[in-house]
Parts: C-alpha cells; structure tokens; sequence
C-alpha cells in the first residue's frame, strides 16, 4: 500500500501528478528513479520545487529495485515516477511489480511515436517495454487523472501491433 | 537601444492560459503587445517545450514569464535560461506585470525584471467594497 501510485509521466513531479493525483493519494513522498536525474543535483533542487513540502528521492533504476520492499513496508506514501516506459520495464523485471498497477501518464511526441491518446504516445520500443511489464505481472492502464477514464493496455498497443512472444 | 535590442517576453502556461494573457495585453497596450510570444505547454514533453521556448527566446535578451513556478512550464523555463546571462525567468506571472514589461523592456534586464516583479506583486490586493 505505502507505493500509491507508479506512474510513468516524462514531466515527472508536475501539477498533474501533485495536485490532480496527489489531492486524492496524499502522498507524503515521491520517488524519482532516473538514472541521470540521480547524479545531477541542481535538476533535483528543480523538481523538489513541485513537490508541495513532500519528501523526495532521486535514485537510479538499480537502487530501486533494491530498495522497492522497503518502500512498500514504510510508513510513508510513496508516489514512484519514471520518466520513459523502459526505465519502469526495468524496474518491473522480475515480478518486482507482480499485482501492481503501472499508470501511463504522460509520453509525448517524438519522431518514432505514435499518438495513441492525447497524451500518451508511443514507439514500437515503447509497445515492447509495455507488453513486457504486463508480462512481468503488472497491469497497465493509462490514465492522466485519476477521475479521467483508464484505458487499457491493448487500446495502447493498437489492433495492428503484433504481440510478442 | 533599437528594439532588437529591448528584451522579448515569453509567457508559457498551462492550456490556453498564455495566449490569453498575451491576447489581452494587445487588446490594452496595442503595438507594444507585440514583443510578447505565447508558448502552451499542452501536447508539450519537456524538450519539446524547452525547445519551443529557446525558438522564442531568440538570440537577445529575453524575459520568461511562467505560470508556476513547479511543474512541466517552470521547470522548462529553467532549463532552457540556465547559465544564460541575457534570459531570465519570472515565475506567477499576472496581466499587470505584462503590460508593465511591454513599457519598459529596453531596461537592462536586471532592473527590468525587478521592475517588473516589483509591479506585478504590487497588483496583488484584496478588495471588500461597500462593508
């Protein structure tokens, strides 16, 4: 319970995440993992300024994984953000996130991606990495508020994307 | 100092909120208005905005006026003005402050931005008529 919401949002502590989630999750915690943001500390003193007086840790993908139990077991209500679809596969490997739900909240344009929702776009990298969290136990929804309608995985993928095997 | 000198004003805000700004500046000050450019964050990740920033900024001095000072807009501004002399950041930007840069943009862009924030918190007050 203490981990309210994984979210994958390349805006990461933004007012989407603060106000519209973080009004209804009071969180008293985000954690960051990207591994660059992890070693620069002027963009963490950024980031910290969007986080309404809540704690936040920057930490990198493998630090993560190491220390996920610990967060589930604290007091503390963490909310998690990735930044990109792959580092939150990474963090999935394994079944670190069996049972979770990871919320796709903000993927945007690039020359390789396709819109699939407003905003949510995505590569065939993107669908690989998604597919392979869902395969790694999670559910994957996005979802941009949480009182906007969720849409699922396959909606993201499209009918056209081959599935993995 | 010719106006490719004076500094441009960026406002970037969340939705609509800058060009309605930047829209009712014009509608006020006429010409002025136009050293004014509205950049919305919507459909926007962060390099995109931070890119559409920079386009706007130009090579001259350049205000960015932010709506908040957290989140995908501040947080851009910062990026895109680091370690750059001649840009500056202004965060909880209000209609006051916008129509004063528009006047005096030709200050040197320290006195201009502690001019022009020094206006827009004086515009701030509350108002009870008639108790």
């Amino acid at each position: 319970m203490p981990i309210v919401l994984l979210r994958i949002d390349e805006r990461l502590i933004h007012g989407q995440v603060v106000i519209g989630w973080g009004l209804q999750l009071r969180p008293n915690r985000y954690i960051v993992v990207d591994d660059q943001l992890a070693a620069s500390a002027w963009e963490q003193d950024l980031y910290r300024l969007g986080a309404g007086g809540a704690d936040v840790l920057f930490v990198t993908t493998s630090e993560a994984r190491e220390r996920l139990a610990e967060w589930r077991a604290a007091p503390e209500r963490s909310i998690l953000l990735t930044r990109d679809v792959a580092t939150m596969r990474r963090l999935a490997e394994g079944g670190l996130l069996r049972g979770d739900t990871v919320n796709v909240g903000g993927v945007h344009h690039a020359p390789d991606r396709e819109e699939v929702l407003t905003y949510v776009h995505v590569s065939d990298a993107d669908r690989r990495d998604l597919e392979a969290i869902a395969a790694a136990g999670a559910e994957v929804a996005a979802r941009d508020l949480p009182d906007a309608h969720g849409v699922s995985l396959s909606s993201l993928l499209g009918s056209r994307w081959k599935p993995s095997n | 100092m010719s106006d490719a000198d004076a500094a441009r004003g960026i406002v970037v805000g969340h939705a609509d909120m800058a060009q309605g700004l930047v829209d009712a500046v014009r509608r006020i000050a006429g010409e002025a208005g136009a050293a004014l450019t509205a950049v919305s964050n919507e459909g926007k990740g962060p390099d995109q905005l931070k890119a559409a920033l920079e386009e706007a900024a130009g090579k001259g001095p350049a205000v960015v006026f932010v709506d908040l000072e957290s989140g995908s807009c501040g947080i851009a501004a910062a990026y895109a003005c680091r370690a750059r002399a001649e840009r500056a950041v202004i965060c909880g930007v209000n209609l006051p402050m916008l129509l004063d840069f528009v006047f005096h943009r030709e200050l040197p862009l320290d006195e201009l931005v502690a001019h022009v924030v020094e206006r827009g918190r004086g515009a701030i007050r509350s108002m009870r008529v008639g108790r």
